[in-house]
């Protein structure tokens, strides 16, 4: 186990306007780590992710990240083209819409390869093999390689989405609500399948979720967000069966029980 | 002789915000320690704080005051106040916990989910699942049931692959909470047994037992929940 983080967020806000998106956030994410981010809408969360994955640039803080050679680099200071590589090759992103990761006018196998060729892959065979191999693990039938995921189901799109980000053996990925929209029944697969894939491939991840069970499922560590701020942050299990926060006990007390 | 956990002042209360902000104590002043090889048993009627106890011990519940100090790796560690990381890697490693009811995750086989603790420390998988097996085949679990995620197994099978997956690892500290709340007597004997095992192997067992029995033949001591009764008792 390193003992170095891979990610040190410290004190990082972003702000539209005079209106909050988030507010002083700082916490280290460690490899192999699941940190989930919960809360509802308009919480902060998805500016929060958004901010860290560069999508979005913060007001103020900073965000480290150190990268496969050990240098720490500071993610707003990178030039757009470092950036960039570094979120085809090291990074994912997986979007909670399907369409907003994949390209839905090439076939499976493309959107998987694409991310390979952008990081130098040129064999045909190779690329394809390996496109092959990752339809297997997120199930994926290798007869639909060439089809276009505009054919698949919502469930299927999410699992090309996953398997398209994770070819390139990124060490870290972001996750917008990976299970929202789906049914319950896709959702468990989906959520199995993740958290299978997580912990043989050792990624880090930060999961953006308003579903409790999700978090408990696939996070170690969570963080509950209300207009910006945390509320309260620790190990997942401790903060679902010992929240402390008013906002955490109003959420944990409000889940459905089946 | 080692004594890899001591439980020192430690006091908690539930704070129902939702309920005006209402404070429900749970426990006072808890002290103790456990040594290695001994069993030792947290007695008190229901609602006494037993299972909370348990809980602060393992970082399920947060501790308002007072230390928790165990023995990680050579060093002494405060589970009161570490970080999830070490509460993590404590529990990984140092403290094991069979715990009264079994979350089940979709589509993990029983066998999985007993060898998973052993893969997550490094075991080689076809060893792990081995030993699972063995397990599994002490706690009298039919086979035809190993390769199923064990969400639809009745009560006492699912509490089986609980102690086999607690059981599995050889955690210096092993904590119980009901471990044969719902066996029938063969079992019941098998987790004796075990329990027996992990004794002489040096283990230090905190666990609670409702089952008269049972505590008889593992307790080498009662630790009496109710002398750290915090006034009102938590539901």
């Amino acid at each position: 186990m390193t003992d170095e983080p891979l990610l040190r967020v410290t004190a990082l806000s972003k702000y539209y306007g005079s209106r909050i998106g988030c507010e002083d956030i700082s916490f280290d994410l460690w490899p192999g780590e699941v940190l989930a981010i919960v809360g509802e809408s308009g919480s902060g969360k998805t500016t929060l992710l958004n901010c860290l994955s560069t999508r979005l640039l913060p007001t103020s803080g900073t965000a480290s990240y150190r990268m496969r050679d050990g240098q720490w680099r500071d993610l707003y200071r990178m030039s757009e083209a470092e950036r960039r590589f570094l979120m085809r090759t090291d990074w994912g992103f997986v979007h909670q819409n399907p369409a907003d990761g994949l390209r839905m006018t090439v076939s499976a196998g493309a959107n998987v390869g694409e991310r390979l060729m952008a990081v130098g892959d040129r064999h045909y065979g190779n690329i394809r093999a390996t496109a092959v191999d990752w339809l297997g693990r997120v199930e994926i039938d290798e007869a639909r390689i060439d089809d276009e995921p505009r054919a698949f189901s919502g469930g299927m799109r999410q699992r090309l989405q996953i398997a398209r980000n994770l070819v390139t053996g990124p060490r870290l990925v972001f996750m917008d609500e990976p299970t929202g929209g789906l049914d319950v029944s896709v959702q468990a697969r989906l959520l199995d399948l993740l958290r299978g894939l997580v912990t043989d491939l050792g990624l880090a991840a930060i999961v953006v979720t308003h579903d409790l069970a999700v978090a408990r499922l696939l996070s170690q560590r969570m963080m509950v967000m209300k207009d910006g701020h945390v509320v309260e942050a620790g190990l997942t299990d401790r903060v679902l069966d010992d929240p402390r926060a008013p906002y955490t006990q109003l959420l944990v007390s409000s889940i459905l029980q089946v | 002789m080692a004594t890899p956990l001591i439980v020192s002042e430690v006091s908690k209360a539930f704070t129902m915000h939702l309920r005006g902000g209402i404070r429900l104590p749970v426990v006072a002043n808890v002290s103790f320690s456990v040594r290695a090889g001994e069993c030792a048993v947290l007695g008190g009627p229901s609602g006494a704080g037993k299972s909370s106890i348990l809980k602060m011990v393992y970082g399920n519940y947060g501790v308002d005051q007072g230390q928790i100090i165990v023995d990680h790796h050579g060093q002494l560690v405060d589970l009161a106040t570490a970080n999830p990381r070490t509460v993590l890697s404590v529990r990984r490693d140092t403290i094991g916990y069979v715990s009264q009811f079994l979350r089940t995750v979709p589509r993990v086989s029983a066998l999985g989910v007993v060898a998973e603790p052993l893969v997550a420390r490094g075991t080689e998988r076809s060893e792990a699942h081995a030993r699972a097996s063995e397990l599994l085949g002490r706690l009298n679990l039919p086979e035809r049931l190993w390769s199923l995620p064990p969400a639809t197994f009745s009560g006492g099978e699912q509490q089986r692959v609980n102690i086999a997956r607690g059981f599995i690892t050889d955690h210096p500290v092993l904590l119980l909470d009901e471990p044969t709340a719902s066996l029938d007597a063969t079992n019941r004997e098998v987790v004796i047994g075990l329990i027996e095992e992990k004794k002489l192997k040096g283990v230090a067992l905190l666990g609670i037992f409702h089952d008269a029995d049972v505590r008889e033949a593992v307790a080498d001591r009662i630790i009496d929940v109710t002398t750290f009764a915090a006034g009102k008792v938590a539901a």
